[in-house]
């Protein structure tokens, strides 16, 4: 017994990489993978790898990030977040504005300058204003447009506007203890909301014009697309490195224990004394951050953003990645999210060939939804850990007997008692 | 002896039904108390309103010296505040090991600020250890707690509540489905625990309720039908035809 | 009155003289058109009025031939006698009738009579002379048409005739209308403002659009600006200046109009000018580097204007000055100020009564929206609610049930029949595809609420596409019989269609077999008794697999039944689904769930909610559809288990 109390300790005193090797092994894959796209890419390498699809796998990397933000809440907290990817909008949104008032205000000083007269203030803003919001007949900045000249302030407000979201509406869930699918419809209701307040032509945000052209970074006109690829790319993996690391310090260690605890017997958790609510609201803006962060990291890439990409269905596919993968675990996460959007563009991309079963002719484009739907019926059913069960089944690990249920809810917990009601 | 817990006149009630009707229950700083009941007679609702789960309609609770009422406050503010609660099925983590759940019952600072930067000390791991060497745990405590036998598992939670270093402890019938070895040391963990500090145990089972020889408080239809020792009730007529039925 | 015995006596004649005489020139309308013989051959606008009152008030019978034929420009006028002829031109030759019986005369040489050709001006007043004998036709169905040609586009000259035709009007619905119509062109037309107050007076909270249409000309007002306000009659009020009605702009624009003060200049002006007097990189000796910002552009401007270069601007003072110097004030211009005050004061009533009748129109849609939410909802409160299944491609099932419809109707192309045949068929369908999801899918994953919401999701998106795969994007039309056309009009501001009466019929039914099938049947019974404890049922020879399957199937076969309705009065999409989930989510949340009458409550709420925030937004149902979502988000703050909550042991069990 006395060796026991020595050894505990220590055992836990090891570097954090030594104590979570997946870390170091995800970090190392991740550097490769980077150094290989760029090896092989038109910007920098030699030139294999398409422009596109770089741009492509950069933005596969910031969805591997929002579906880390995504497991952060759902696999550890057990919160089933159907709005997470209107944190990712936003912060899309958030950087787009600046990246499109940048762009046109260089332009517009640009005409401008060619007329007799250097512009006044009012003339550059009238005139920029009206590039931009002509489309949804405005000729003037909406209130929320004031900060947009200012690269740090809409930086700040990547983090800020989700991550305040996430707060208020969290605090307002949280605190009235809706749980589960409750939860779950209210996350779906915020997106959905969100979404239908910014298909209007007066939300100051063009309507479902959307945001357009952040592929060009303002002052860097020079240097061209295959360039900016790669530097994104690399960004978006720091990113994804950088919030890997974060949520494994945070879901490791006691803060860790806690997080499970609420997601397997809430309950139980608030009668040893921790504020519940605090914990979830905490889990819940932080991931409402990182989702917001890699938003803003993918629009540039993808160079336009509209009110669809926060409609409910876009966060239903982020919990359908996190499933794929495994959730409960941050690399399954990322797994998932990388094997199944990479799929997805290589099938509705029309590059997957047709299949032909006597007179049927099954187009890929069509009929590659269906798969994706029923695939997910069948992980849920009979795969439930995910591809990264995988792992486990290498390794041979025996999981705990949790009465057949894996990663629910433990028998006895409240989320199990609502599903009878 | 002043009390350490005093429920005065407190009444709840769901949809017309009255689970506690005009109940009062005292009990002091270092005392074992059981408390028994047939079914509906308000155990658990008694419990829920203690520990701030349920809101009683009408009613005083108050707590520690000087007095604090308990009304309106949080399950986890109770909590903090040194009322412990073991629940009827045993709920451990089971994903998480047992050293894991020991460390999580700790007494140690609850807002998420400061369990993000806690950092496990050698205080801390050697209180375990004597936790788990309490409980009969101790060669388990890297093991999941999910893999623990049932007795194994209502030690464990016995185990977290004493990490939480409670004042008050409350237990839903500990010896349920448990062998008549287990039911032994349960018994010895209970009042070894009383001796520090008030125990209240809700109880089926009077032999049981006998072994723990301790002060008995009977409830029936949401109020105290009968105090005192174990054979002082089990006299009372009242309590046979409750019990019994007529 | 003596002309109509003169004529009775000429008709007598004529009678018996007819077959001896080849045209009848003492024939009463004959004369009457010698009488005006000149004017009408000469055709002119300015001087055939009182030729065409002439023939319609003579009381003639034959006078509406006349005007009619001599419309279409069928009347002749013999060159030699100036008798007038109805004639048709045969190549060289006419073939010429009587003007007073049309009795044909005889055929002559064309050359021998001049063609009588009304322009287009004289044909619209011959049109209008002629309203009044088609008022009075025997015809009451030619007598409607007239009435509507005259509510469709009115004259002044119409009011005499419309006066002339009320006393012989025998069918009462007519007499309405043609007594209603005639205050209307009072309103508009009278001569005198005494009988154009009455007839407003007479309209005193009527709400029909005409009325409104009739009335508001009347009070249209112009601004007018003066040094004190004129004490004449038909000033309808003074205005503030940069108030809602007048902008400081505007007002000022009036004040330069009626040349009250001076222009001012624009900022476009002043750049055009300085960029018109720039010279050698400078304007009057100011650098066109500094002049971007407007101070630098005003005191460069002001400095041309000191060389006299350019007009001086009015300063923001001197606008203000001169603003409030004058007074800006309303006139009525679009009737004599009694009359206009009037039809204010009319128009102020009427508007009161239509906003006490719209919020009636809008309870009406409101209690339709809410019956389509609940329809929608109901199969999800079954399966939700009752077994608490969240079943994500509920929405899916609604689709079923309405693409169910639509290939019915492909088959059965009569609509009430295909209607009858869509309802089993839809709920058939979708009762079989419910089935199999709970056999399938469900069962496996009872009591792991998450994992049943992905995964009947996955089965969402894949019906989904599959729809889309099949019935390609397009919508399809759900058409509704012909006895569900049109709507139940109360008033000109209160009605509803009948297919959303059907809806809420429908709904109401579903209310009575969902009660029915709960509480009165075995079935029912047996659902109950799962749901509450699965275990004791199965004890007493329950077989919660079969019943769980039957409710699951039973749910979603309302869903398909819904779908069906709703396709009826939206379009059919593969993404209709979608458009009712969430509403349908909230429906049930907000109710309370396990609760039939909570999600007639929730749906209640929901549609009330979201019409009332359309009417004070009307422009935006986006808009309102998100402070809708807003606002329930809020509530459960309040009510976390919905309005009808389940309370302790039982909402725990």
């Amino acid at each position: 017994m006395a060796d026991m109390t020595a050894t505990l300790p220590g055992q836990r005193r090891r570097p954090f990489v030594m104590r979570y090797p997946s870390v170091l092994v995800f970090l190392i894959c991740l550097s490769l993978f980077s150094v290989g796209a760029t090896i092989l890419s038109e910007g920098f390498g030699i030139g294999i790898i398409s422009t596109s699809f770089i741009k492509t796998l950069g933005k596969t990397l910031c969805l591997c990030l929002v579906a880390l933000a995504m497991d952060l809440v759902w696999g550890y907290c057990g919160i089933l977040s159907l709005g997470h990817m209107a944190f990712f909008g936003l912060g899309g949104y958030a950087i787009g504005m600046w990246l499109m008032y940048e762009r046109t205000r260089l332009i517009v000083a640009e005409n401008l300058a060619l007329g007799p007269l250097p512009p006044t203030p009012q003339e550059l803003s009238d005139g920029i204003a009206t590039q931009i919001f002509g489309v949804v007949g405005a000729s003037e900045f909406p209130p929320i447009w004031a900060f947009a000249h200012s690269l740090p302030l809409q930086l700040l407000a990547v983090v800020l506007v989700p991550g305040l979201l996430a707060l208020v509406f969290g605090w307002l869930a949280f605190r009235s203890r809706v749980t589960g699918v409750y939860l779950s419809i209210l996350t779906q209701a915020m997106t959905l909301a969100l979404s239908l307040y910014l298909f209007q032509n007066d939300s100051g945000l063009r309507g479902n014009n959307g945001l357009s052209g952040l592929q060009n970074l303002p002052g860097l006109d020079d240097v061209g697309q295959d360039a900016l690829s790669v530097y994104f790319l690399w960004a978006s993996a720091f990113a994804l490195g950088g919030g890997y690391v974060l949520a494994t310090w945070i879901v490791s260690g006691k803060f860790g224990s806690v997080l499970r605890g609420i997601r397997d017997d809430e309950a139980r958790v608030r009668f040893l004394g921790y504020p519940v609510e605090g914990f979830k609201l905490f889990v819940f803006s932080l991931s409402a951050v990182i989702a917001g962060i890699a938003g803003a990291l993918y629009y540039p890439q993808a160079g336009i953003i509209n009110p669809a990409e926060l409609a409910p269905i876009a966060s239903i596919y982020l919990a359908v990645w996190v499933a794929i993968g495994g959730r409960g675990r941050l690399y399954g996460a990322v797994i998932g999210a990388a094997f199944v959007s990479l799929l997805s563009t290589w099938f509705t991309g029309g590059q997957a060939p047709d299949v032909v079963i006597g007179p049927l002719r099954i187009q890929w484009v069509d009929w590659w939804t269906v798969l994706l739907g029923l695939s997910f019926v069948g992980v849920t059913l009979f795969a439930p850990k995910g591809i990264s069960g995988i792992v486990d089944w290498i390794a041979e690990r025996r999981a705990p007997d949790r009465h057949g249920k894996d990663l629910g809810p433990a028998p006895g917990s409240l989320r199990e008692q609502e599903g009878q009601e | 002896m002043s009390a350490l817990l005093e429920v005065s006149g407190v009444s709840v009630s769901f949809d017309g039904f009255k689970a506690l009707n005009n109940l009062s229950f005292n009990i002091g700083s270092q005392e074992l108390r059981a408390v028994i009941g047939p079914n509906g007679a308000g155990k658990t609702t008694f419990m829920d309103v203690v520990t701030g789960k349920a809101r009683p309609d009408e009613g005083r609770i108050s707590w520690g010296e000087p007095p604090v009422s308990l009304l309106g406050t949080s399950e986890s503010k109770i909590a903090v505040a040194g009322i412990g609660r073991k629940f009827q099925r045993p709920t451990v983590f089971e994903d998480q090991s047992v050293a894991d759940n020991l460390v999580m019952a700790l007494k140690k600072p609850r807002a998420p600020w400061a369990v993000l930067f806690f950092k496990p000390g050698r205080a801390d791991w050697d209180r375990v250890a004597e936790l788990a060497e309490e409980i009969g745990l101790a060669d388990a405590l890297e093991r999941k707690s999910g893999e623990l036998s049932h007795g194994q598992k209502q030690w464990l939670e016995i185990g977290m509540l004493l990490a939480q270093e409670p004042r008050l402890l409350l237990v839903d019938e500990p010896a349920a489905g448990m062998t008549a070895a287990e039911r032994e040391k349960t018994t010895e963990l209970l009042t070894e625990a009383a001796k520090t500090r008030a125990v209240v145990v809700v109880e089926h089972d009077m032999e049981f309720v006998r072994r723990l020889n301790c002060k008995v408080t009977v409830l029936h239809e949401g109020s105290v039908l009968a105090e005192g020792s174990i054979d002082h009730v089990t006299k009372n007529d009242r309590v046979i035809e409750v019990y019994l039925g007529r | 009155m003596a002309l109509n015995f003169r004529g009775l006596c000429v008709l007598a004649f004529c009678l018996i003289a007819a077959p001896a005489l080849p045209q009848n020139s003492e024939a009463p309308v004959q004369q009457l058109l010698q009488e005006h013989g000149e004017i009408i051959a000469k055709g002119s606008r300015k001087s055939i009025g009182p030729a065409i009152d002439a023939l319609a008030a003579s009381g003639l019978p034959a006078a509406q031939v006349v005007l009619q034929r001599w419309q279409a420009k069928e009347m002749w006028r013999n060159k030699d006698s100036g008798l007038f002829v109805f004639g048709e031109k045969d190549g060289k030759e006419l073939r010429a009738s009587d003007v007073s019986n049309g009795a044909e005369i005889g055929t002559f040489e064309a050359k021998g009579f001049k063609q009588l050709k009304p322009n287009s001006g004289v044909r619209g007043m011959i049109g209008a002379a002629l309203v009044q004998f088609q008022l009075s036709d025997p015809n009451p169905e030619k007598r409607l048409v007239a009435l509507r040609a005259i509510e469709r586009d009115p004259e002044a000259s119409h009011l005499v005739a419309l006066r002339g035709a009320i006393a012989g009007e025998e069918d009462p619905d007519l007499l309405a209308s043609k007594e209603r119509l005639e205050r209307l062109l009072t309103i508009r037309f009278g001569e005198t403002d005494e009988e154009r107050i009455t007839a407003i007076a007479a309209f005193d909270g009527d709400l029909g659009v005409d009325v409104r249409a009739a009335l508001n000309p009347l009070v249209r007002t112009r601004i007018e600006v003066a040094e004190s306000l004129p004490d004449d009659a038909g000033i309808a009020g003074t205005v503030a200046v940069d108030g809602e009605t007048l902008t400081r702009d505007n007002a000022y624009a009036l004040l330069v109009e009626a040349d009250l003060a001076p222009p001012t200049v624009q900022k476009s002006d002043i750049a055009a000018a300085l960029v018109a007097n720039i010279e050698n990189g400078a304007v009057a000796g100011i650098e066109v580097a500094s002049l971007d910002n407007d101070a630098a552009r005003a005191l460069a401007y002001a400095e041309l204007a000191k060389r006299e270069i350019v007009p001086p601007a009015a300063t923001e003072a001197e606008i203000d000055a001169a603003l409030a110097t004058y007074v800006f004030f309303e006139r009525f211009i679009g009737a004599p100020p009694a009359v206009a005050e009037a039809a204010l004061a009319a128009l102020k009533d009427i508007e009161a009564k239509v906003a006490l009748n719209q919020a009636a129109d809008l309870a009406l849609d409101a209690v339709s929206l809410a019956s389509i939410y609940f329809l929608a909802a109901i199969g999800l409160a079954i399966t939700f609610g009752v077994m608490g299944v969240i079943n994500m491609a509920h929405g899916e099932f609604i689709m079923m049930g309405a693409y169910s419809g639509y290939v019915v109707q492909l088959f059965v192309p009569d609509h009430t029949l295909s209607l009858l045949i869509a309802l089993p068929t839809a709920f058939a369908v979708t009762f079989a595809g419910g089935v199999a999801m709970e056999r399938l899918v469900i069962r496996w994953l009872y009591h792991r609420p998450l994992e049943t919401l992905l995964a009947t999701f996955g089965i969402s998106i894949a019906l989904q596409q599959i729809a889309k795969n099949i019935f390609g994007t397009q919508a399809r039309p759900l058409t509704a019989p012909d006895w569900l056309d049109g709507s139940l009009a109360f008033n000109d501001v209160v009605s509803i269609s009948y297919i959303r009466i059907a809806i809420f019929v429908l709904a109401l039914l579903f209310l009575a077999l969902f009660l029915f099938v709960m509480n009165r049947t075995r079935l029912g019974l047996e659902v109950r008794a799962v749901t509450q404890n699965p275990r004791m049922a199965a004890s007493m020879g329950i077989n919660p697999d079969r019943i769980n399957m039957l409710t699951f199937g039973f749910g979603s076969g309302i869903a398909g039944i819904a779908g069906v309705a709703i396709g009826l009065y939206a379009k059919v999409t593969s993404e209709m689904g979608q458009d009712y989930i969430v509403q349908s989510f909230m429906t049930v949340v907000v109710g309370g769930v396990g609760n039939i009458w909570g999600a007639l409550l929730g749906a209640s709420m929901v549609g009330t909610l979201q019409k009332g925030i359309e009417w004070l937004n009307p422009s935006n149902t986006l808009a309102a559809q998100t402070y809708m979502i807003l606002f329930i988000i809020l509530f459960i703050q309040f009510r976390p288990r919905g309005i009808i909550a389940l309370k302790g042991r039982a909402a725990e069990a």
